[in-house]
């Protein structure tokens, strides 16, 4: 990675981490509705990825879309207005944060878990039916990998010959269950299995995801095909805002059942009591676990590497704050009446 | 007589199943922690955490239920069981059919469902009626505790395929985790009857398709389930104000469709509005009004669905869903036709 390029890399996750900070407080202020599926975490995946496509390319994407669409370089006035269920919004409002599209950018959202295997599929289908070199990119995290969809798209797209790059995120863990504990085999393994080239990548590390993602996608401009990577990330706000181990961390003594006590130790039927016992190492054993992901922040690792040259930080910094904070503000300008888009 | 909120009913009537029979057993994504009170007590023998994979894990449970064992298997929210369709649709449904009569599968699908707190088209449908049209699944849609915990019963104890949607409104950890996520900056339109209420200090199963008369009437009948009937009460309480009286049906289960009961109320008041938060087109609305003309009645006939894909926007998703006034507005208008 050459310094234009890491500066270049940091950016564009700063740029996707401020809004989406800006986004959980507008979150939590209420003023956004339904659940909220952040992608901070796996912002180096993201900015590896998508800073190698060029127009005509097509995404499809999971119920963490907001990165790679800001990163894209979405309209981010228009994002927040779709969140705010704004009829100025992205998408008029009628999707929210989990279906974003824009036929603009060929970027198709949808929440359920595994569907943008098939998407990205397609969409290389339809690329390759008009000769372009242009390739789709599916983004899915660890848990699609056990969807019947996602393993019977990466069969389509390697029997096929379509260029699909597959980019698993990986962040450890499926909702609240660990993935380890319900996937067997190993996911390149898997994609091998298909007949596609496939790598496992540090997910924290912008550089080593810049790499396989630069190799990856020459390739498949070149002479078509899938490639799949397995990218290890964090998800540092849960699945979702809402996430009782997230929660846990946050506020324990709200979240804690006291029920779970009495599951355990006094109520009548059920299994013997050393399994009780069991049971309930097991969930604090999950909580603990989740909290581990806190810790670790691509976007501080990809920052110390460029510390030498603070001043520069600083200016980007200034600049991506500004450029936020002013699109939240157009945003609820437009919201109460005193602007336009 | 004790009180129960709606999800600590379900909970409690499926611990009761649990006790009784050592078949009974839960398995679906995330179980350990969406009933952790259930995966402390019973261990992960009979609270089975799956991966996400609804295909893989509803196709089997119709075998597993086959080979004697009675599982309840949560899909979460109803909207991703289209991920699993071809077990529901083409196996579970048909077994019982193609092995003329001689094979049961005794599965019950769990599943949250409903809208009204802004998460969209895709996380907050229904799909009752759509699920109803396939011959040989039971589709029951409690909208109090009492409801929920004996139709639970019901549903574990019945020998073929059992779909059971719990509304997120009525289900504090869904609601919970799924619009409120620890603000209180947030607010929605929650039945209190709903979500806590009576119940029996034992479970007893309550027969599916038998409706629950909850307001006695005679100008009008509304007809719902799940929180369509706490609107339609509500609805019935302002109507009263204008003069018209207003006959409350809860179906409880949209199939078998208590058709009986439907009849002797529509008999008695001449007139029909059914309150459905599924789609209208081709769905449970219709289906009353078909059932009730072979059978020879004549009634006025109107109907306050859901038209469309719901809308993320708050304010369109209030106009989208039956609320209160859009029930009042049609009962009146299909008295005055």
């Amino acid at each position: 990675m050459v310094e234009a390029e890491a500066w270049q890399l940091y950016e564009l996750m700063l740029r996707s981490r401020r809004f989406e900070e800006a986004v959980k407080k507008l979150w939590d202020a209420g003023k956004i509705s339904g659940e909220m599926h952040l992608g901070i975490g796996e912002e180096a995946i993201i900015a590896g990825v998508v800073s190698q496509l060029k127009e005509g390319d097509a995404m499809a994407l999971d119920h963490r879309g907001t990165p790679p669409l800001i990163m894209r370089g979405i309209d981010m006035v228009a994002l927040l207005l779709e969140f705010l269920g704004h009829p100025q919004g992205l998408c008029a409002g009628m999707g929210g944060h989990m279906h974003l599209f824009s036929k603009e950018h060929l970027a198709a959202s949808s929440g359920i878990v595994g569907s943008s295997g098939p998407a990205a599929t397609g969409f290389a289908l339809a690329l390759r039916y008009n000769k372009s070199d242009n390739i789709a990119v599916a983004l899915f995290g660890e848990g699609s990998m056990n969807q019947g969809m996602m393993l019977e798209s990466m069969n389509l797209a390697s029997v096929w010959k379509l260029p699909v790059l597959f980019v698993c995120k990986d962040n450890d863990w499926a909702i609240t269950t660990l993935s380890k504990e319900v996937t067997g085999g190993t996911l390149v393994d898997r994609a091998r299995g298909f007949g596609i080239e496939g790598a496992e990548v540090d997910g924290i590390d912008v550089a080593a995801v810049l790499k396989v993602a630069k190799y990856a996608i020459s390739k498949m401009r070149k002479d078509g095909g899938p490639y799949f990577v397995h990218a290890h990330c964090v998800h540092k706000t849960g699945h979702f805002l809402g996430d009782p181990l997230l929660r846990f961390h946050e506020t324990p003594m709200k979240m804690f059942d006291p029920s779970l006590m009495k599951s355990a130790f006094s109520i009548k039927g059920g299994a013997p009591f050393h399994v009780r016992g069991g049971s309930l190492v097991k969930i604090f054993s999950f909580v603990s676990k989740s909290g581990k992901q806190r810790k670790i922040d691509p976007l501080v690792v990809t920052e110390k590497k460029l510390k030498e040259n603070k001043g520069r930080l600083k200016e980007i910094e200034e600049t991506v704050s500004n450029e936020v904070e002013q699109a939240v503000r157009k945003a609820l300008d437009i919201v109460q009446g005193r602007g336009e888009a | 007589m004790k009180k129960m909120r709606f999800a600590q009913a379900i909970e409690s009537a499926l611990a009761q199943a649990m006790v009784e029979d050592e078949n009974v057993f839960i398995m679906g994504e995330d179980v350990h922690t969406l009933r952790a009170n259930l995966f402390t007590r019973f261990g992960k023998k009979r609270v089975k955490s799956t991966p996400i994979s609804e295909s893989a894990f509803l196709g089997a449970a119709v075998t597993a239920a086959m080979g004697g064992l009675r599982p309840v298997v949560e899909v979460m929210l109803v909207d991703f069981i289209g991920v699993a369709m071809d077990a529901l649709l083409n196996e579970a449904a048909k077994v019982s059919f193609f092995s003329g009569g001689k094979w049961d599968v005794p599965i019950v699908v769990r599943a949250s469902c409903g809208g009204g707190y802004g998460d969209a088209g895709q996380h907050e449908q229904s799909l009752w009626g759509w699920l109803a049209h396939i011959p040989g699944l039971s589709v029951v849609v409690p909208s109090n505790p009492a409801d929920a915990g004996g139709l639970m019963l019901s549903a574990i104890y019945h020998d073929a395929p059992v779909v059971y949607l719990e509304h997120k409104l009525l289900s504090d950890y869904w609601l919970d985790s799924m619009g409120i996520g620890g603000r209180t900056t947030v607010s929605f339109d929650i039945p209190k009857d709903g979500v806590e209420g009576d119940v029996p200090d034992r479970w007893e199963p309550i027969p599916m398709g038998e409706l629950n008369c909850l307001r006695d009437g005679k100008d009008i009948t509304l007809v719902s389930v799940g929180v369509g009937v706490h609107r339609s009460l509500q609805a019935a309480s302002t109507l009263q104000e204008k003069g018209i009286s207003a006959e409350v049906l809860d179906l409880r289960s949209v199939s078998p469709l208590d058709t009986k009961g439907l009849k002797k109320s529509i008999a008695k008041t001449g007139a029909l509005l059914v309150v459905d938060e599924d789609y209208k087109t081709f769905g449970l609305s219709g289906e009353i009004c078909a059932t009730l003309l072979e059978e020879r009645l004549l009634f006025k006939y109107g109907r306050v669905c859901t038209e469309d894909t719901i809308p993320y926007s708050r304010e369109l998703e209030d106009q989208a869903l039956p609320s209160e006034k859009r029930i009042i507005d049609k009962s009146i208008e299909t008295i005055k036709t």
